[in-house]
């Protein structure tokens, strides 16, 4: 694993494997939007409106993922200082926050005609809210010192920190009678829905995570680059 | 364990000698609180309904007022860096540190809550829960307040940073002090929710000082 860690040999087997994961991504998303919109049955209760779930879904299931991410590369980057660990939590904060965007507006446009409401404080979509505020918290945190070594160590506390809510999300809808309907997909006796959708809900899932794996590398190459310009400059500064 | 009461003096010390300090934040919590009656209006149902809630979140919002003085004094005169270096354990120090602060703003806002609940019309009888949801509740917002104290030091418009940072985390405590009165004055028993944030303590107790060591260290080396 550590052999990996090294920032140049990284990115040489990153852009190597970047239009493969480039293709696979756009590949599945459309596989999965097909399926999503045309070749999944309306369902019984909520109508069409239930394809709106293929979206809101996977993007709140990445929203928890790309937390959880930052906090293992945070722990890495606290324990044995890789600076790539660093580079990937930084690189992955906006794409998470984005897709738990993602998630409150698709399941606030779905809430909308199911529940007769846009939005309400149930325990679920409270602690997802939070979810929220932690990733704004992070990028700020980082990016408030002059020093760049500084933002990132704060940085990685902070994610360590906030990651007390990830199991308070995924287990809020067990803890707290709510509104939101609990976990259907991942269950001891297996997946409470049907293979119709949950087909196109794992194909979007798949898409999802592919999509943030190619933009990691890309915000990742450009974060490495922005460091070396900018150690370049230091030396050129002291010369 | 000489040294952690060293250091509690200490900083006990520092806070009456600049008393103003701690009374700014109290005036801050009771002027936030008068300004409800004049926002939504004086009709005393209404008072009543929110009280709990406005009273636990000016707490909340007095006690982020007053995080710089845990460390931003001692990191900007340089006696952090002696403090980190003394041979008692980091966490001990972080907890000493917390202990103070507690003293010198969370049970002031105490004394002074159950005050502001006769101002905003809060039944007599949830006076008690308010109290005791404030007893185990204000150290978690010393404790965690601490986190973000020690990670902002040393960056750029720390003040609005660490409200930013802190806020998120204390919304638990917001929820089941305010629930516990709710609860009592609904006639429900307020324990479960006393529970909980005696849970929230408990947990809070051994983490955040690890947490904010860390935090320290990172920031004075």
């Amino acid at each position: 694993m550590h052999r990996f860690a090294n920032p140049a040999r990284f990115m040489r087997i990153a852009e190597r494997l970047l239009p493969w994961v480039s293709g696979a991504t756009g590949l599945t998303l459309i596989a999965g939007l097909y399926f999503g919109l045309f070749a999944s049955p309306a369902d019984y209760q909520q109508g069409e409106t239930v394809r709106i779930m293929y979206v809101h879904v996977p993007a709140a299931w990445m929203a928890l993922f790309i937390y959880t991410t930052m906090a293992v590369a945070s722990v890495s980057y606290i324990v044995w200082k890789h600076p790539l660990a660093d580079v990937a939590a930084q690189a992955a904060a906006p794409i998470g926050a984005g897709f738990t965007a993602m998630a409150l507006i698709t399941g606030s446009l779905w809430g909308q005609p199911m529940w007769g409401t846009w939005w309400v404080w149930d325990a679920r979509l409270t602690s997802v809210l939070i979810l929220f505020f932690l990733y704004l918290g992070y990028m700020a945190l980082v990016n408030a010192f002059d020093d760049p070594e500084r933002g990132s160590r704060a940085g990685a506390i902070l994610a360590l920190v906030g990651f007390i809510n990830v199991p308070i999300i995924k287990f809020s809808v067990d803890w707290w009678n709510t509104l939101h309907q609990p976990a259907s997909v991942v269950k001891m006796d297996g997946p409470a829905i049907d293979n119709s959708m949950l087909i196109p809900l794992l194909l979007m899932a798949l898409g999802f995570k592919l999509y943030f794996l190619v933009v990691l590398v890309i915000r990742m190459r450009g974060e490495l680059t922005a460091r070396r310009v900018r150690a370049l400059r230091l030396v050129e500064a002291d010369v | 364990m000489s040294a952690f009461w060293a250091l509690v003096g200490r900083d006990l010390r520092l806070a009456l000698r600049q008393g103003a300090d701690a009374v700014m934040v109290l005036m801050f919590f009771v002027i936030v609180v008068t300004l409800f009656p004049l926002g939504v209006g004086p009709e005393p149902g209404v008072l009543e309904r929110i009280s709990s809630g406005i009273v636990w979140v000016a707490a909340l919002l007095a006690a982020m007022l007053s995080l710089d003085r845990l460390f931003q004094a001692d990191y900007d005169d340089g006696s952090l860096d002696l403090i980190v270096m003394t041979p008692a354990p980091l966490e001990l120090v972080v907890l000493a540190k917390c202990l103070a602060h507690w003293l010198t703003t969370g049970l002031p806002i105490l004394i002074v809550s159950p005050l502001l609940g006769v101002l905003m019309n809060m039944r007599p009888d949830a006076f008690w829960v308010l109290l005791a949801g404030m007893a185990l509740g204000t150290p978690v917002l010393s404790l965690v307040g601490a986190v973000g104290a020690a990670l902002v030091l040393g960056s750029r418009r720390a003040g609005v940073l660490v409200a930013l940072l802190v806020l998120p985390l204390t919304i638990p405590i917001l929820i089941f002090g305010v629930g516990a009165v709710e609860a009592a004055v609904g006639g429900y028993g307020a324990r479960p929710h006393l529970l909980l944030l005696g849970a929230v303590l408990l947990f809070a107790l051994p983490l955040c000082p690890w947490a904010t060591a860390a935090a320290l260290r990172q920031s004075t080396t």
